[in-house]
């Protein structure tokens, strides 16, 4: 049934060892408003990106070919389910650093490269928002004096419309996707304490807008069912999209749409980096079941409208826990999971310091949840709303800080108060500019961006999984690439030295190349 | 190029360090409150004017 977590029957068999690298990528729909000039979302969207795209002259289709959004993880479609559905019309481009930027519903949305390791990830996000920065400067080329593309990394307008930031994690095939959902649910309901981005107000459909006056998440208000295929309507905390973009026989792809867009470098980091441990556990048969969540749809809510962190919420098992000690017990089970098993998924260095600044987190927040206004987005977006409240004695339904939340978000350097709340960052704005246009080493977005970065003009179409040349000889040749940790630059990077001409490359793959029928759209 | 320079005052930059050197959290939660005043001056500076007009025209279409 949907919206209802079967009961996972796990298999006490701790010596099976599943778990596989997190490869892993954030997508990221932004907000954006066309100011002093009229124009629709989607007009303003695809004016955005067409302006970043233009000043390349280049711009490289997406090869849908392999796309199946309505297919469920569960193994079997739902009549009643509304899968999404793909847009062909609109702008969708590949960019040589291997991610994808395109227009989506009425968002703009950028989808970094797929990365090994969580803080590369971190980085590409990064990057992501100086390509939207950069593409609402070039836009302003295009416009009537005075107006100007504004684009804003959030989740909601206030007034009851969401988009999301979704994350992907890769998981091994073998994994059972029910009990692996009933045992991550627990950290996407609590998860949100550390990388909640804040919200003035409430949007949740039974509730007055102002009796929250402020809470932790974005997106919890939207969340209705437990499990399910749906993004835009009946939101479901899992997501069984079951579109793994790689070997469908090796590899599942968890599509996440319950989390914040972060402007905090160490949240997203966060974010990413406990829930790519935790799934490592859970592959990895080490997650025990005494955290199930009673009820995680009204948890999710209840814990996000509490920003005094004391609220318990219902196990499975009668007892009840605040969400922090939840976070805190999963943080110790995580803690000796590391001691026995290692964090190779993750990346050895790379998990301990996950570890270490999610243990540091959980501890600020028990202390004084303001001791960590430098890392946690809610934090600081509340102390900026808190001050500016008290110095002009304003009640909590002025616009003035619902204004705050929005601006908090604003991709404009000049005006966005993110830059200007102290959060700490680790990503330099030359490495986010790098970002931009350089493929990360480790995945197969090497091989995605240099074939667009070398061959730009033989490049016909690309997505996550392949690359589609015009070598000037019928038919197309689409290289396949179904192996996310093929394709990096360890791998091939003596391949693009070698090969001239995209006819040289295709030549040295030999059997691995096959014939495409793709047909550009426009 | 969207330089991040600013006009205003440098104190309440993004702090700058690696992820690797763990920050003390104590100390840097102290020096964000002392700092609090001078944020919320630059606040008071770069906030849209007009509050009520930009609350309400910030309308999105739901996405996904």
């Amino acid at each position: 049934m949907v919206g209802q977590l079967r009961k996972p029957r796990l298999v006490n068999t701790s010596e099976v060892e599943l778990s596989i690298p997190k490869v892993c990528g954030i997508e990221t729909e932004y907000g954006i408003i066309a100011k002093g000039m009229d124009a629709s979302a989607v007009t303003a969207s695809s004016l955005l990106i067409n302006s970043y795209v233009g000043r390349f002259d280049q711009n490289i289709g997406w090869d849908f070919q392999d796309e199946q959004p309505g297919t469920d993880a569960r193994g079997f479609s739902l009549d009643d389910a509304f899968p999404p559905e793909i847009e062909m019309h609109l702008v969708n481009t590949v960019l040589t650093n291997g991610a994808r930027y395109y227009v989506d519903h009425a968002h703009p949305e950028v989808s970094t490269p797929e990365c090994r390791y969580v803080n590369e990830a971190v980085v590409y996000d990064r990057g992501g928002e100086e390509i939207v920065r950069q593409s609402m400067i070039a836009a302003k080329g295009f416009l009537p004096e005075g107006a100007e593309l504004i684009a804003y990394k959030n989740n909601s307008d206030g007034k009851g419309n969401s988009y999301g930031c979704h994350e992907n994690y890769l998981l091994a095939r073998e994994l059972s996707f029910a009990k692996m959902a009933a045992l991550i649910t627990t950290h996407f309901v609590t998860r949100q304490v550390f990388c909640g981005a804040g919200k003035v107000g409430c949007e949740f459909e039974a509730m007055q807008h102002n009796s929250v006056a402020y809470q932790i998440s974005q997106r919890a208000d939207f969340f209705e069912e437990e499990v399910g295929l749906e993004t835009t309507l009946k939101r479901p905390i899992i997501n069984t999209r079951d579109e793994p973009h790689c070997d469908p026989l090796k590899y599942r792809r968890l599509h996440v749409i319950v989390g914040d867009a972060n402007m905090s470098e160490v949240a997203t980091l966060l974010k990413l980096g406990t829930t790519a441990i935790l799934l490592a556990m859970i592959e990895d048969n080490q997650m025990p079941e005494d955290l199930l969540l009673g009820n995680p749809v009204p948890a999710i809510r209840q814990v996000s409208h509490d920003p005094s962190l004391r609220q318990t919420i219902l196990l499975e098992n009668d007892k009840r826990m605040t969400a922090l000690e939840i976070q805190q017990e999963l943080c110790i089970r995580a803690e000796k999971y590391a001691k026995k098993f290692g964090l190779d998924a993750v990346g050895q260095e790379q998990g301990e310091l996950i570890l270490r600044r999610w243990r540091e987190v959980i501890e600020g927040l028990q202390r004084d949840p303001m001791t960590v206004a430098h890392i946690v987005d809610w934090v600081a977006k509340k102390r900026i709303v808190d001050g500016i409240a008290a110095r002009h004695n304003l009640r909590s339904n002025d616009a003035r800080l619902k204004a705050i939340d929005l601006q908090y978000h604003d991709m404009r350097p000049e005006k966005c108060l993110a830059l200007r709340a102290g959060l700490e960052t680790f990503v330099t704005h030359q490495q986010a500019l790098i970002a931009t246009t350089t493929p990360p080493d480790s995945t197969r977005a090497y091989f995605r961006g240099r074939c667009l970065e070398k061959w730009p003009q033989d490049v016909v179409a690309a997505n996550w999984d392949s690359v589609v040349f015009d070598i000037g000889k019928d038919p197309l040749r689409r290289i396949p690439m179904m192996e996310p940790l093929r394709g990096t630059k360890a791998l091939t990077k003596e391949l693009f030295d070698r090969c001239a001409t995209p006819a040289d490359l295709v030549a040295a793959l030999g059997d691995e190349v096959s014939t495409s029928n793709f047909k550009p759209t426009n | 190029m969207p330089e991040r320079t600013r006009k205003q005052k440098p104190a309440t930059t993004r702090t700058k360090s690696s992820p690797v050197e763990e920050s003390k959290p104590a100390a840097q939660g102290e020096k964000l409150i002392a700092e609090l005043d001078d944020l919320l001056d630059e606040i008071d500076d770069v906030l849209e004017t007009n509050a009520e007009d930009f609350v309400k025209s910030y309308v999105q279409k739901g996405g996904e």
